[in-house]
């Protein structure tokens, strides 16, 4: 069976060898928001490489660099980023554009925060309430920020957590659907928000707030420890990523002429 | 109920246009089931054989593992494959993980189960009815297993639809070692968890209603080969 | 169908049988020679056969004559169908030995026909030919062998059609013709018209005694006596596993020499 294994490589391959082309591990939430689908034909026009997503969680995203398993990691979790750095698993971290999270909640509202412009006093004010909430739970960057947002709130999630805090271990998406489930408050991107169709009754109670702010980061899979990385290939794709060009590319996609991704390459974010 | 009946009309309009993306992701669900089932017959259906007719310690229990196998967590199957192909794995060097073969690979291990268990229900039974007779033209193990099989061939013709049909349903394996990359590795059954996790419900319906037509279609063929079959051989 | 009339013991070449016009027989040189002091064609010593602790056969020995038509007759439980497997080869013996001219391997040149025909899914010709694959022989020299075996049965117009769905007597026919085809020194035949209606028992009856007459040695069992009568040449009564009688038919059912014999063709309940 590993022939014929082997054999399908080969023939794919050879369909495919026309066409140079990267792997690039990123997050759901960039999926999702459908930056990749208006950034990447122009990126595989321009330089001729086909740059193929797989989009999970940032956990599982670092998971896959770690493992060589893809070329170019784009991610949204700075600690995490630099830890990866730190184990040897990458060779640079470049800044390349923000967006921002808002807290969603039902129309019922029944923590009354809506319209409030400090995240840490909405957060703090749900826990107290103990109104119906949907964690992500899965060690994505947006789950990260959750958590640190409960810090800042001075709540210790861990102790008040109870039947009203709901860890779903799902993606931003599959979350967003059980929230407009349950009617319940979640954490979202922007991004994702944007292009969620299902949304029953929720809607933007809380944005603006500096600590919602949601930092893009992409590194290149160390070569040294995996020398099949395709190093030139990853490269130019970051290299077009913080071009003023890229940027300005970044900066033009739309949803419903809103735009979602602020560039800010270059900065020390 | 508006929402399925919104799936429906777009299933048929997404078909009727023949939206390039969408005949994409069809075609590579075909390819990748297609060639699983192809590898899981080669591999099943001789070990299915075999184990029929040979006589050996511990066949028992080898059967009871491999009909408990049939029903195989495709998550699990996916994971262990990721692990086995990943660059850190074993198998790492060549490069099959986030591809189509690879795919194939976790499919075709799904489904070997269900392919080698119920081939050796079939052509036991068929060699409970033909053994004495094999014997007395002294045929060899070679012989009796290749007439076997091509004796049951129609029987063994509906277990491949099933092993397909299992195939292609499935969704656990083929994203955890595919990826479900837009245009290499996304299939039907991987768009659907896609659109449904985006919250675009009547889409990933339109998707799921043409899978199951498709699946759906697969087992009219079956029934309609074994009433052909049987009315014409007996 | 074809009708013979039967002379016991006669060397092949020179029997005469009138047959009806579809149901021509090949004359090929005899197999055997059907003289009476020929080599045995298989002999049994001593052969036991235990099956799941019971004794199937006991002690058996027994000679088949090459050229005879020898029957096997029992009651029901008898044993008869476990010693024509011994003898065919196909079942090993717990203890004892049997042995086939001076070889104690099974021979390729013999073949058996069951109570109830087992048919591949294929045509007619297709079932020959598959036999016919595994002795080796293809081609054009195994399209010859098919059609004369499938006209010395008369099923020549069905050759192409699928053999399971021929009617019983046809089924039994085929599996005859796929027999014939091989020309075995020995045929075995195991209540081969048990489950036939008149017409068809009639009709495997005379093929039966075609093959014969080209040279086989004819080994078969039976539950009908009349059955026997009018066709054995050579009888072995069993009961209960063990040989009660071996003597030549006309013997037999003239004045049996064992108590158990006279009993059973009395129809007494044994």
């Amino acid at each position: 069976m590993g022939f014929l294994a082997l054999g399908l490589t080969l023939c794919i391959r050879a369909a495919l060898a026309q066409q140079p082309f990267i792997v690039v591990a990123s997050t759901t939430s960039t999926e999702q928001s459908g930056l990749f689908a208006h950034l990447l034909p122009t990126f595989e026009k321009e330089t001729g490489i086909n740059v193929r997503v797989v989009a999970v969680g940032t956990g599982q995203a670092l998971d896959i660099g770690r493992r060589g398993d893809a070329d170019v990691v784009f991610v949204h979790d700075k600690p995490a980023e630099l830890k990866w750095l730190e184990e040897g698993s990458g060779v640079k971290r470049y800044p390349v554009m923000y967006n921002d999270f808002v807290l969603i909640g039902p129309d019922a509202d029944p923590a009354h925060v809506k319209g409030g412009k400090d995240i840490a006093v909405a957060f703090k004010t749900i826990a107290d309430v103990k109104a119906p909430f949907v964690s992500r739970a899965d060690k994505s960057g947006t789950h990260s920020a959750e958590l640190r947002l409960w810090k800042d709130a001075g709540v210790d999630i861990d102790k008040a957590k109870g039947p009203w805090y709901r860890e779903t271990g799902q993606g931003m998406g599959p979350a967003l659907n059980t929230a407009a489930a349950l009617s319940a408050y979640i954490l979202a991107d922007r991004g994702t928000w944007l292009n969620f169709r299902n949304r029953a009754d929720l809607g933007i109670v809380v944005e603006g707030d500096k600590r919602l702010f949601n930092q893009y980061g992409v590194m290149l899979v160390n070569p040294a420890r995996h020398p099949q990385v395709k190093k030139e290939l990853g490269q130019k794709f970051i290299d077009w990523l913080v071009s003023p060009h890229g940027q300005q590319v970044i900066a033009s996609y739309r949803i419903n002429g809103e735009q979602l991704f602020f560039p800010n390459a270059g900065t020390d974010s | 109920m508006d929402t399925i009946s919104q799936s429906f009309a777009l299933a048929v309009s997404m078909v009727a246009h023949l939206e390039p993306r969408l005949t994409q992701i069809v075609a590579l669900s075909l390819a990748v089931s297609l060639s699983s089932t192809l590898c899981s017959a080669l591999v099943g259906l001789p070990l299915g054989a075999a184990v029929a007719i040979a006589r050996f310690p511990g066949r028992g229990p080898l059967i009871v593992a491999l009909t408990a196998a049939m029903g195989l967590p495709p998550v699990v199957v996916g994971l262990v494959v990721y692990l086995l192909l990943s660059r850190a794995g074993p198998l790492g060097q060549f490069g099959l993980l986030f591809t189509p073969p690879a795919m194939v690979i976790a499919q075709t291990l799904l489904i070997v189960p269900i392919v080698a268990a119920l081939t050796r229900q079939i052509v036991e039974d068929a060699w409970l009815e033909y053994r004495e007779q094999l014997r007395s033209l002294d045929a060899s193990w070679l012989q009796s297993t290749l007439t076997l099989l091509w004796d049951t061939r129609f029987s063994l013709l509906t277990v491949l639809l099933a092993a397909f049909g299992r195939a292609a349903a499935e969704v656990g394996a083929v994203i955890i070692v595919g990826g479900n990359i837009d245009g290499v590795t996304r299939v039907m059954t991987t768009a659907i968890a896609l659109e449904t996790s985006k919250g675009d419900l009547p889409l990933a319906l339109a998707l799921g209603v043409m899978l199951m037509s498709l699946v759906l279609a697969v087992n009219i063929g079956a029934h309609l080969t074994r009433q052909w079959a049987r009315a014409r051989f007996g | 169908m074809a009708d013979a009339t039967i002379r016991q013991g006669a060397a092949a070449a020179d029997v005469s049988i009138a047959v009806k016009a579809d149901a021509r027989i090949a004359r090929e040189p005899a197999a055997l020679p059907a003289a009476a002091n020929a080599d045995p064609a298989v002999i049994a010593s001593g052969v036991d056969v235990v099956r799941g602790g019971t004794c199937v056969l006991g002690g058996v020995d027994v000679t088949i004559r090459a050229g005879s038509r020898t029957f096997i007759l029992g009651a029901n439980g008898a044993g008869k169908s476990t010693l024509l497997r011994v003898l065919h080869g196909i079942v090993d013996p717990t203890r004892g030995a049997v042995t086939w001219g001076q070889s104690s391997t099974r021979p390729r040149g013999h073949a058996m026909v069951f109570q109830r025909p087992v048919l591949l899914r294929r045509s007619a010709a297709g079932n020959i030919r598959h036999a016919l694959a595994l002795y080796g022989v293809r081609g054009r020299v195994a399209d010859e062998r098919i059609r004369d075996a499938l006209t010395s049965v008369g099923l020549s117009d069905l050759a192409e059609r699928p053999a399971r769905v021929l009617s019983g007597g046809e089924q039994q026919r085929l599996a005859l013709a796929r027999a014939w085809a091989l020309k075995p020194a020995v045929l075995f035949l195991d209540e081969p018209t048990a489950s036939l209606d008149p017409p068809s028992t009639r009709a495997v009856e005379a093929i039966v005694e075609n093959i014969h007459r080209i040279g086989t040695t004819i080994v078969m069992t039976t539950h009908q006596l009349a059955q026997a009568k009018r066709l054995a040449t050579d009888v072995i009564l069993l009961a209960d596993g063990r040989v009660a009688e071996q003597t030549a038919a006309e013997m037999f059912f003239r004045e049996p020499r064992s108590a158990y014999g006279r009993a059973f063709l009395e129809g007494e309940r044994l």
